[in-house]
């Protein structure tokens, strides 16, 4: 394998690692607005962990690795329309998941808060934090986020 | 190295593939998270059993349609079926494909089993789940290896 072999797969590999934890945190969120039980929603958002994981790893490395591409690729460069369009979509997503994980991380930690009291019966200020708009809207918004990345990273528009 | 810039009508089909693949990935990697934390305390092998199978039915199962339907299209746009011998990397795509939506299948249905077993008995641990843990587990390993296939092509 040469070393563009190599950072196209680190690459790629990342990008697994960020759609995985999109669909992680989406699924969680879906599965979430169903819950109001503390102890049902502090069980479940121990899967939050390896999203966090995930989403971590995947956005060090689709940066990390791309760029070095496009200084190692002859055809590519790093000020290509294509690639800052990926640089910026980079950063709004990163912002965007931020605020999402504001949102729900408050509904782990008020669940977990009210388990440790021991009030474990349906919590409706936990509903609401798990039902909010603002949570689902910001979710939607990552998600077409990402799928723009990836029609800008397959259409490569302007190279 | 030259930037691989490709025809404009195989970006779609393309798209779909990738598309597919992460997202099947991600569903595989939802249902192992959770039956693993299903398996790590008893008291919630019967929630993250539920958890599990609805991520493999709901996300992996159709996301594995639009991997292969993306992959079987590009397959044909790019004339790789008229290429003899195929190349080493096409032959992994469709092992891993076909041999791996098979084993999905079969931890679709076994992990449906062994999640509706914890339910109904409110048991701590289930054969058929972790059987369907194991199989999803080799799922990911194998579209992981597919998918290094796919970005190094190797002969």
């Amino acid at each position: 394998m040469t070393r563009y072999d190599w950072l196209l797969f680190l690459h790629v590999l990342a990008a697994f690692s960020l759609v995985a934890a999109e669909v992680l945190f989406t699924f969680l969120i879906l599965s979430g607005r169903n819950l109001d039980v503390p102890s049902d929603v502090a069980r479940i958002f121990r899967l939050s962990r390896v999203g966090e994981v995930l989403l971590n790893a995947g956005l060090i490395g689709v940066l990390i690795f791309g760029i070095w591409l496009a200084i190692e690729v002859d055809g590519y460069k790093l000020w290509d329309g294509w690639v800052i369009a990926a640089l910026v979509l980079w950063a709004v997503f990163a912002d965007v998941s931020g605020r999402v994980g504001k949102v729900y991380n408050a509904a782990r930690d008020r669940a977990r808060a009210l388990v440790a009291e021991n009030r474990n019966e349906p919590s409706p200020e936990l509903s609401a934090i798990l039902r909010s708009q603002t949570g689902l809207v910001l979710q939607a918004a990552s998600v077409v986020i990402v799928l723009l990345f990836l029609i800008d990273m397959i259409y490569k528009p302007g190279a | 190295m030259l930037a691989a810039i490709r025809p404009d009508s195989w970006n779609f089909p393309l798209l779909l593939h990738v598309v597919g693949a992460t997202v099947l990935v991600g569903g595989l990697v939802v249902a192992v998270a959770a039956q693993f934390l299903g398996g790590r305390r008893p008291d919630d092998a019967a929630a993250f059993g539920r958890v599990a199978f609805r991520a493999l039915l709901f996300v992996a199962f159709p996301a594995w349609w639009v991997m292969r339907v993306g992959g079987q299209w590009i397959y044909s746009k790019e004339g790789l079926d008229e290429l003899d011998p195929e190349p080493g990397w096409v032959g992994v795509g469709f092992v891993t494909a076909d041999f791996g939506g098979l084993l999905l299948l079969v931890s679709i249905v076994l992990g449906g089993l062994g999640a509706r077993g914890l339910s109904r008995t409110g048991g701590e641990s289930s054969l058929l789940a972790r059987i369907a843990t194991v199989l999803a587990a080799v799922v990911l390993v194998a579209y992981l290896v597919a998918m290094w296939a796919m970005t190094a092509k190797p002969d």
